[in-house]
Order: C-alpha cells, then structure tokens, then sequence
C-alpha cells in the first residue's frame, strides 16, 4: 500500500511519444481525428505539425497518478484536466504532482503535464484511494 | 450574437461496446502500461478481478462512441474549425473487464458562453455528460466532456 502525505512530490513520469505514437493511440483508442497523423493536413488547419491526442496525455496523467497509489487501477477514482497547450511527438512529457490532501483513505494529487516550458495539463486533480 | 442552447438536456441514443482482452493489451501498450492485470488473465483473478481488467483511461474506448453523434449535430451547432477540447473529467466506479458490455449514453449538459479576454469574441462552451453501465447495471464510469469553441 502507497503512503502519501500532504506535500508529498509523487514519482516523476517522463516519456517521450515517437513519431508513430499518434498513429497507434489513434488505432487503440478510435479516434482518428487527421491533426493527429497527417502532417498535411494539421498545417493546413494552421498547426505547426500533428498533434498529440489530449486524452493519449491524460492516459499518461491516469498512470503517474495510479502508480503514486501503489499501481493497482481501481485505486484512480476520479480525474479530471485541463487541455491547455498542445502536445508535441517526439517531445519529452514530464507529468509531475503534489500531494494537495489526504484523508478517509484517499488522497488528492494535483499533477500537471508539461514539454520543457509548455504546460499541456494543467489543473488536473486525481483522487486516488489508498 | 447568442449562443443556441436547445440541446440542453438532449440525449443521444446508447451505444454498447464489448471489452475484449486484445484491445486492452493494444491500448495499455501504447500508454506503457505494463501491469500484468492488464495482460495476463491468472494475474487480473489474482488481483481480484474477474478478467484482464482494462486501465481507467481505456474508458475514452467505449464512452467515446456514444458521444460521437452528440458532436456533430446540427441543433448542438458547434463551430469545429475553432473548437478545442477544453477539459475532461472522469469518475470510475465498477471496474470494466475483458467480457463485459458496456452501455454509455450521452447527454448534453451545459452550452454557455464566456466574455471573451481583451475585446475578443465570447467563448461558447459545451459540457457533455456520458454515463457507462455494465452488463449487470452497474456504474462504471461518468465522463464530464469540455469543448470550447472560440469566437461564438
């Protein structure tokens, strides 16, 4: 069982999405949106390249938050984000959080998404059970 | 100009999705989940769960059709060339194994708009609710769906 205390920095996430993860999160998900694989297509709506799913990011938060809790799934009771910036491929993801309270067995962990400067997620509070 | 708010309270017909152990392997890849609750059937019963349990996030797999409909219709009326996903929340309940089927309905919320910052046009928001039940009626997540369209 995880022990997390008000304050509490959670473990850092960092990943780094290839070229083709939007094309397999598309495939697992089914959400074939063009501005996340066809660079063409996301420069003509004025994108600077494809993007990264929103919810590929969130999937990302969903873990660091799960895996703060000791890693059982069940533990993640609630999660919610703010989509604020757009995510690059081939870009490290830092997913960091802090601790904001525990109590009756569950803990509130507010946990942000970032690339270098650009915060992708922001204000994502995860309510995890311990 | 006012936003059209008639699709408050609109519901959209139920989609079913079955959970199949294949698919949450594909998913749990992409997000580098390695848990073997999610790969291996012995390890999900040991764990207590009836099969390869699929990660919470997986819910956007099954709940997402439901609102697929609810999106693109004219009395919703959203602008999709300005349209982003704003926010998103999901509440997990009954977890949802491989062999389960599961029921999302949809639901438009909210359609409101927001004063736009330093003159610029108001915002248009548009929450959907979708709420997820399994084959035995229970729970297994309620999603809350932002879009914000810019320049209503």
């Amino acid at each position: 069982m995880a022990e997390l205390n008000a304050g509490d920095q959670i473990a850092e996430l960092r990943v780094t999405p290839d070229k083709y993860t939007p094309h397999r999160y598309a495939g697992a998900s089914g959400d074939f949106n063009p501005i996340h694989i066809d660079p063409e297509f996301a420069k003509a709506v004025g994108l600077p390249n494809t993007i990264l799913h929103g919810l590929y990011m969130m999937g990302l938060v969903a873990r660091a938050a799960t895996e703060a809790a000791g890693g059982d799934p069940r533990s993640l009771k609630r999660l919610s984000v703010e989509f604020r910036g757009m995510g690059a491929p081939e870009t490290e993801i830092a997913v960091t959080g802090t601790v904001k309270s525990v109590g009756d067995g569950t803990a509130t962990i507010d946990v942000v998404a970032a690339q270098g400067e650009s915060e992708t997620i922001k204000n994502a509070e995860a309510e995890v059970e311990l | 100009m006012a936003i059209k708010t008639d699709a408050i309270g609109k519901e959209w017909p139920t989609t079913t999705y079955e959970v199949g152990k294949e698919k949450i392997r594909e998913y749990a890849a992409v997000v580098g989940l390695d848990n073997p609750v999610h790969l291996d059937r012995e390890a999900a019963k040991a764990a207590g769960y009836r099969d390869v349990v699929a990660p919470p996030m997986f819910c956007v797999v099954y709940s997402a059709p439901a609102l697929a409909p609810a999106m693109f219709d004219p009395e919703v009326g959203m602008n999709f060339a300005t349209m982003v996903h704003g926010g998103q929340q999901f509440e997990w309940g009954e977890p949802a194994c491989s062999g389960d089927e599961i029921s999302t309905t949809a639901k438009c919320l909210k359609i409101f708009e927001k004063e736009g910052k330093d003159g610029k046009p108001n915002n248009g928001f548009y929450v959907f609710e979708t709420v997820s039940v399994n084959q035995d009626g229970a729970e297994v997540v309620r999603g809350t769906w932002t879009n914000i369209v810019r320049g209503v």
